[in-house]
């Protein structure tokens, strides 16, 4: 990160969101853009495929917005944008903004699970790796990497099912929480967990393999550094050198690749919501897809962007605290 | 330390190592960068150690340390005496224990050799708590002593109390050597290595550096490796020095005597390039030709194919140290069979 002189974290964070503002705008225009011009027709989708009288296609069209020209419909979004109205959702008849938050709100959930528990399994897989090069313990760990990276998430989900769902019967084939049964309290907690563990494997596979092989590398070029060699010359402790001097040091390329691949974490989860039924906002895309809904598809796109520039800002945050190199 | 202290911890070497022999695996099979070195280092005293890049100078230092940069090398036979004890064949942990407390080391680069993810102050404390050092007052919990024993530290290099708190790129190069000097002795150990502890700085902060090192290492009777490209300094500084070729020491001596008379006609080239430059004494090695490579070193003396005075015996059995009034060189002009 350049030298940015003698600011504060809080003033670079205010910078980097204002800076962001015109990203945002250019992520609304082309996804409107994209969205209008995409094939279908919205209104069709609503309707059915039974045949209507010609009037009232052309009523519900009027009463969406949908006769107007592009760029007057695209101006009207902008705005209504910026008053924090993202439209109505016609398949959902609810509004976009609240349905997406609620949504949103799921999918959070499941990532933040997600990210917790690959970066711990993925760093110390690296850690194991790192220690001893080419050792039993590495083409272990090798091999776990290289698995996550060749298996289609999308494939691993439904043999998940297959085998922990109906042939184990460990745990639930999808959904977020039983509907047969209604619990509470603790209960309530271990069955939507429960629920989690599947999707969460499904989706942490391919960010196990992206932490293990980062850390695995970033560690063995730290542990061969002067400093390293210096730390060993002062007598400090292998352990030590290891945690304190080593991972500290390799942490921050981690911390990086983790924050950055937050985008690649969403789009993994359409497809690993999809194949759970877990109603995050990656099925609801899914969905607003097939019945055309035009403005929640946008309203997740805009929110999608949002949180990864917000992510991205945090990652940078994160990493300016673990490198005292790091000016603002 | 009063004069008859000094004189008595002057008598016997602190540690000194004998016919050691170090081996690294490469891809171009088993090379031997030390090669039946022999040192001795006595307290309060400056040994040099000279020779050309890739003559084994840093490997003997490492070799010491028991501690390599690559994890090809090992120490394969000889032995390393500290005090009456051999370090060759120690546990992993008791040479853990010896590093940085009884041998510290000082690096070239000081800037690459200070983590830049922690403090100063962090890095030196951490040295003090891998040895539990227990010097200074008596008194007071450990932590807030060992906070002292860094003020004292940073103190005695010249470097203001406040520095503990930064990091090592807020600091100038000069200063992270500083810093490298304080660590390495911060436990009072017995001998220190000095690795071109100046090459990489500012030729202003050169000096400064180097007396700030002679002052300390005086005051405390320590002893001290200088390992260092510069004959000037060597000349200005030291005691005693070893001069090492292809991983062999070719002439060793007391400072005063060498200089006035090298033995050795490797020597005698390398100070004959000090005559060529005048005055500042600094040279990088001219002497013509290049060091051997490792891997296939020459037969018998290894400097017979550079060498203006090479005889067929020269090549093919290597010359023993022969003593000579100046210390020890090995030649075979200095043997009396010789025709
Ligand atoms: N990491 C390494 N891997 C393989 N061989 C090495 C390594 N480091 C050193 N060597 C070998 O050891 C020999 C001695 O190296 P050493 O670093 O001790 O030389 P030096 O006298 O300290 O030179 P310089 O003045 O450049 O520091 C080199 O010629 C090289 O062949
Ligand atoms: S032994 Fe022979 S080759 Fe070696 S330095 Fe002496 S004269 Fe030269
Ligand atoms: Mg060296």
């Amino acid at each position: 990160m350049p030298n940015r002189g003698d600011k504060t974290l809080g003033r670079f964070a205010l910078g980097r969101l204002v800076n962001s503002i015109p990203l945002v705008l250019g992520v609304i225009v082309v996804n409107f853009l994209l969205v209008s011009f995409a094939p279908g027709d919205p209104v069709t989708a609503l309707i059915g495929d039974f045949p209507a009288p010609p009037e009232y296609v052309e009523r519900v069209r009027e009463q969406f917005g949908l006769d107007q020209p592009v760029h007057e419909r695209l101006v009207r979004y902008v705005v209504n944008v910026a008053r924090g109205d993202l439209g109505f959702s016609f398949a959902n008849r609810l509004p976009v903004l609240d349905l997406v938050l609620e949504r949103l709100g799921r999918t959070l959930v499941l990532m933040i699970v997600t990210v917790t528990f690959a970066t711990t399994v993925g760093v110390a897989l690296g850690v194991m790796a790192a220690r001893k090069p080419h050792s039993a313990a590495d083409a272990a760990a090798t091999g776990i990497a290289l698995a996550g990276y060749s298996i289609p998430v999308f494939w691993l989900g439904q043999i998940l099912v297959i085998v922990f769902a109906v042939w184990l019967g460990l745990f639930p084939a999808g959904g977020m929480r039983s509907v047969r049964v209604t619990y509470t309290g603790l209960a309530a907690l271990l069955d939507r967990a429960r629920h989690m563990v599947l999707p969460m494997f499904a989706l942490s596979f391919r960010y196990i393999a992206i932490t293990t092989r980062l850390t695995r590398s970033s560690l063995l070029e730290v542990m061969n550094s002067d400093y390293i060699l210096a730390a060993r010359a002062r007598g400090i402790s292998e352990r030590r050198v290891l945690w304190e001097h080593g991972l500290r040091a390799a942490a921050l390329p981690i911390i990086t690749v983790i924050g950055y691949s937050f985008a690649f974490i969403v789009a993994g989860s359409a497809l690993v919501e999809t194949v759970f039924g877990w109603p995050g906002v990656g099925r609801l895309m899914y969905d607003s897809i097939f019945t055309r809904d035009y403005p929640v598809m946008l309203g997740i796109l805009l929110v999608v962007s949002l949180s990864v520039i917000v992510v991205n800002l945090l990652t940078d945050i994160a990493y300016a605290l673990f490198d005292p190199r790091v000016r603002y | 330390m009063s004069p008859a202290e000094l004189q008595s911890k002057t008598a016997h070497p602190v540690l000194a190592i004998e016919n050691l022999v170090t081996e690294i695996r490469s891809v171009r099979g088993l090379i031997r960068p030390v090669d039946g070195v022999s040192m001795s280092f006595p307290a309060g005293k400056i040994v040099g150690v000279v020779g050309e890049s890739g003559s084994g100078k840093s490997m003997t230092a490492f070799s010491i340390m028991q501690l390599f940069p690559t994890s090809a090398a090992r120490v394969a036979g000889g032995r390393v005496l500290l005090g009456e004890t051999d370090l060759i064949g120690r546990s992993p942990e008791q040479m853990r224990a010896i590093r940085g407390s009884r041998i510290g080391m000082i690096f070239q680069d000081p800037t690459s050799f200070l983590n830049p993810v922690l403090t100063i102050g962090r890095q030196i404390e951490q040295q003090l708590e891998a040895h539990r050092w227990t010097g200074g007052p008596p008194a007071g919990d450990r932590g807030q002593s060992y906070a002292n024993r860094v003020s004292e530290l940073l103190t005695s290099v010249g470097l203001p109390r406040d520095v503990s708190t930064r990091y090592p790129h807020q600091l100038s190069g000069g200063q992270c050597q500083r810093v490298g000097i304080a660590s390495a002795l911060a436990c009072d150990p017995d001998l220190i290595i000095a690795d071109e502890p100046t090459t990489a700085l500012d030729v202003t902060i050169q000096a400064q550096i180097l007396r700030l090192m002679m002052r300390l290492q005086r005051e405390r009777a320590v002893a001290l490796m200088l390992i260092t490209h510069d004959l000037g300094v060597v000349a200005e500084v030291c005691d005693y020095v070893y001069v090492m070729y292809a991983g062999r020491i070719v002439e060793e001596g007391d400072v005063r005597s060498l200089f006035a008379a090298p033995q050795h006609p490797y020597t005698r080239a390398l100070m004959s390039g000090v005559l060529s430059l005048t005055g500042t004494g600094n040279i990088g090695f001219a002497v013509p030709g290049s060091v051997p490579d490792l891997a296939a070193p020459p037969s018998g003396c290894r400097f017979h194919p550079r060498c203006p005075h090479a005889m067929p015996r020269c090549s093919q059995e290597a010359p023993p140290l022969f003593d000579r009034p100046s210390g020890r060189s090995a030649c075979w002009l200095h043997d009396e069979a010789t025709p």
